[in-house]
């Protein structure tokens, strides 16, 4: 263990707010864009340094465990690629006059306040900084949403608002009936009350049926977060209306911390042995998800839409193994979310530049992307084909875990799970080799890419699908465990 | 004074913010419904500024003063001005059934104490019955939100949902950071209120005609 000079888990909150303060008060948004990825990166370096400090003890406010930890990495490499990709696709956009230098200021200041909310989020011991965590990353994405100004994009962030404020407010119920269930003669009035490590010590005594209803509040409110089916109706919007970069870190990011807090109160669930069993709620929700959107990923005209539907398509089928629980399953699920944000993001920062080189995001007016910008269009493609879940890349791993532990515990809904996989592979299969192959349409102008962030992800993915290096599988057994 | 008493008051506040919420579910001219609004911020703010009394805690006057004068006299204010700019205030919405609607709002009323009573055996009476009439007054906040279509009728539910959280919260004994909440609700709304007003959001864009909906999407061939 070595002794550092900063509390890592401090610097992941201190150094983006820091560098918010910055870039707001900064013009220029060449500097400024390298402003925010150097404050990404290191945040993302603070985040790595959590594996090797020693761990504080859990404070009443923040804390650190082996759960979070994964989450934390996760979100900060990724809002550390998503910098890097946003320079060069903000670059563009302030070319084309979509955005003005003040949006860029406002934009690069609400980037990293966002990475804050995301990041007290998944310190957060208590539920309620929890919850005020969560509210400020969904209003720093939906100002973001909406930055294009046009009536898309307006309408897009209403929608998110209202949708995510109802969300918010149901979760702020649930919180309200943990603190309920946790009554002032098991933890004490107070601040006590609210500390989640304290809480599950002492959920054996909880008072079960508040409990429940708990958990059904805050799987609705969070749920809308997550984009579970039916109160997915913002997601696709937000996505296909905000800048890019944005869409990839809602779908890589954000879903995650919400799923994270969900987890963290169904551990609170488990540990209280006559509540009801979160897992079957989960599953169905989850199950749910996972169809409607392998149907509805037929009918989507628009890129950025198919893969935001894709999105609520794996965030089912996270959830789904979450549900099913286990140490199988459980740990199918981390790795599939890892691996969907991973890949997830690396389509979006394709499609992003996609949608700047063609001028267009209707997939009808997109053909024979390999021809006219073979890197992009074969990045592109390789995406598409780890995200439908073919071998070798690591998605088809996880999902094949989740379907055989699902298979040996519950064969029917393995059976369920499989169609819903396959109706999706085929609307994602039908959609992009429309888009990357057949008579070349569109612009053949050479486009002022980074692939570095989209290759990097790709390349992690495939070799996750080849080989998992046996620490991370400890690590990930570790976790699954954890989670019951 | 006698317990009883403190009981019946916070429970007649209580219940009397239920009853607002019915109040809203059938205006419908919006002037009217922003009055209305107005009373239910008004209610909410003497029933926290009751509990911060039998609980002998300060901070909640704090939250009960938020109400006052922030979302029984500011809010209303601004929306007034905001309908009068916007040119609706003339607007006669069709809330969708009001026998209808009130039926449903009863239905939730009763859902919300059977589930809320039903898992409260032993709870505080007092808590009890405060959590029961906060999650009617929530339903019944959602229910305002389905049932409009006009963008500032919409804000209305959203921020009657929200007083009952506050109520919720409040009747919650010794629950921390509440004050901090009711402050972050307030930014909240006001930048939802902003919104509608920098944005000139009249309607809400769900519309019941496929062709618009597609063209909004960006999905019409």
């Amino acid at each position: 263990m070595i002794a550092l000079p900063f509390a890592p888990q401090t610097a992941v909150l201190v150094v983006p707010v820091v560098a918010a303060a910055v870039l707001a008060a900064l013009p220029g948004y060449r500097l400024t864009a390298r402003i925010n990825v150097l404050a990404s990166l290191l945040t993302l370096l603070a985040a790595l340094s959590l594996f090797v400090t020693e761990r504080p003890p859990a404070g009443s406010y923040l804390f650190i465990d082996d759960l979070n930890i994964v989450f934390i990495v996760l979100n900060t490499f990724v809002g550390f690629t998503a910098s890097v990709f946003s320079a060069s696709y903000i670059g563009h956009e302030l070319h084309t006059g979509r955005l003005t230098a003040a949006n860029l200021r406002f934009y690069h200041a609400m980037y990293q306040i966002m990475l804050f909310g995301m990041n007290l989020a998944l310190v957060a011991n208590n539920i309620g900084l929890m919850w005020v965590a969560v509210e400020l990353a969904t209003l720093t994405t939906v100002v973001m949403v909406g930055i294009y100004r046009t009536h898309e994009a307006l309408e897009a962030a209403w929608k998110y608002f209202i949708l995510g404020s109802v969300g918010i407010a149901l979760a702020l119920f649930g919180t309200i009936l943990v603190y309920m269930a946790a009554q002032p003669e098991v933890v004490g009035e107070g601040y006590d009350a609210m500390v989640w490590t304290l809480l599950v010590e002492r959920a054996a005594t909880f008072d079960p049926a508040l409990l429940n209803l708990a958990f059904v509040f805050l799987l609705l409110g969070y749920g809308t977060k997550v984009g579970l089916a039916p109160l997915h109706a913002w997601l696709p919007d937000a996505h296909a209306e905000g800048p890019t970069p944005i869409s990839a870190v809602l779908s890589g990011l954000l879903l995650n911390v919400a799923l994270y807090v969900v987890l963290r109160f169904k551990i609170l669930l488990a540990a209280s042995p006559e509540a009801i069993a979160p897992g079957p709620l989960m599953v169905t929700m989850g199950l749910a998800s996972l169809i409607f959107a392998a149907f509805m990923l037929y009918r989507r005209r628009d890129i950025k839409r198919l893969f935001a539907y894709s999105s609520i398509e794996h965030m089912g089928i996270i959830v789904f193994a979450f549900g099913m629980g286990g140490p199988l399953a459980n740990f199918a699920g981390l790795l599939h979310m890892v691996m969907h944000s991973l890949t997830k993001s690396a389509i979006f920062y394709a499609v992003g530049h996609i949608a700047q080189v063609k001028g267009t995001q209707a997939i009808a007016d997109i053909r024979g992307l390999t021809e006219t910008h073979p890197v992009l269009g074969w990045g592109f493609l390789v995406g598409a084909v780890a995200i439908a879940g073919l071998p070798p890349l690591g998605i088809f791993m996880s999902e094949f875990l989740l379907v055989s532990s699902t298979f040996s515990t519950e064969p029917l809904l393995a059976v369920a799970l499989v169609f819903g996989l396959l109706v999706a592979l085929g609307a994602i299969f039908l959609r992009t080799t429309a888009i990357a192959f057949g008579e070349p349409t569109g612009s053949t102008a050479p486009v002022e890419a980074s692939y570095v962030p989209m290759f990097a992800h790709l390349a992690l993915v495939l070799v996750a699908g080849l080989y998992l290096p046996p620490p991370l599988v400890g690590w990930f057994q570790h976790v699954a465990g954890l989670l019951g | 004074m006698n317990g009883s008493l403190t009981f019946d008051i916070a429970h007649m506040l209580a219940g009397g913010l239920v009853l607002v919420s019915f109040m809203l579910l059938y205006q419908d001219r919006l002037y009217a419904l922003l009055n209305v609004y107005a009373l239910h911020a008004l209610v909410l703010s003497l029933s926290v500024a009751w509990q911060a009394h039998i609980q002998g805690a300060p901070h909640l006057y704090v939250t009960a003063a938020i109400a006052l004068v922030f979302k029984a006299i500011v809010i209303p204010m601004a929306l007034h001005r905001i309908v009068r700019r916007l040119g609706i205030h003339r607007d006669i919405e069709a809330v969708v059934g009001v026998g209808r609607t009130m039926l449903a709002g009863m239905g939730l009323v009763a859902l919300s104490m059977v589930v809320m009573l039903r898992a409260t055996p032993e709870a505080d009476p007092l808590a009890r019955a405060d959590l029961a009439f906060a999650l009617s007054v929530v339903l019944l906040g959602l229910l305002v939100m389905v049932t409009r279509r006009n963008a500032v009728s919409q804000v209305v539910g959203f921020m009657a949902l929200e007083n009952g959280l506050v109520l919720a919260a409040t009747g919650a004994r010794g629950m921390p950071l509440v004050v901090e909440i009711s402050v972050a609700f307030s930014i909240l709304i006001a930048f939802i209120v902003i919104g509608i007003f920098l944005f000139r959001i009249r309607e809400r864009f769900d519309t019941v005609d496929i062709g618009a909906l597609d063209q909004f999407r960006g999905e019409r061939r």
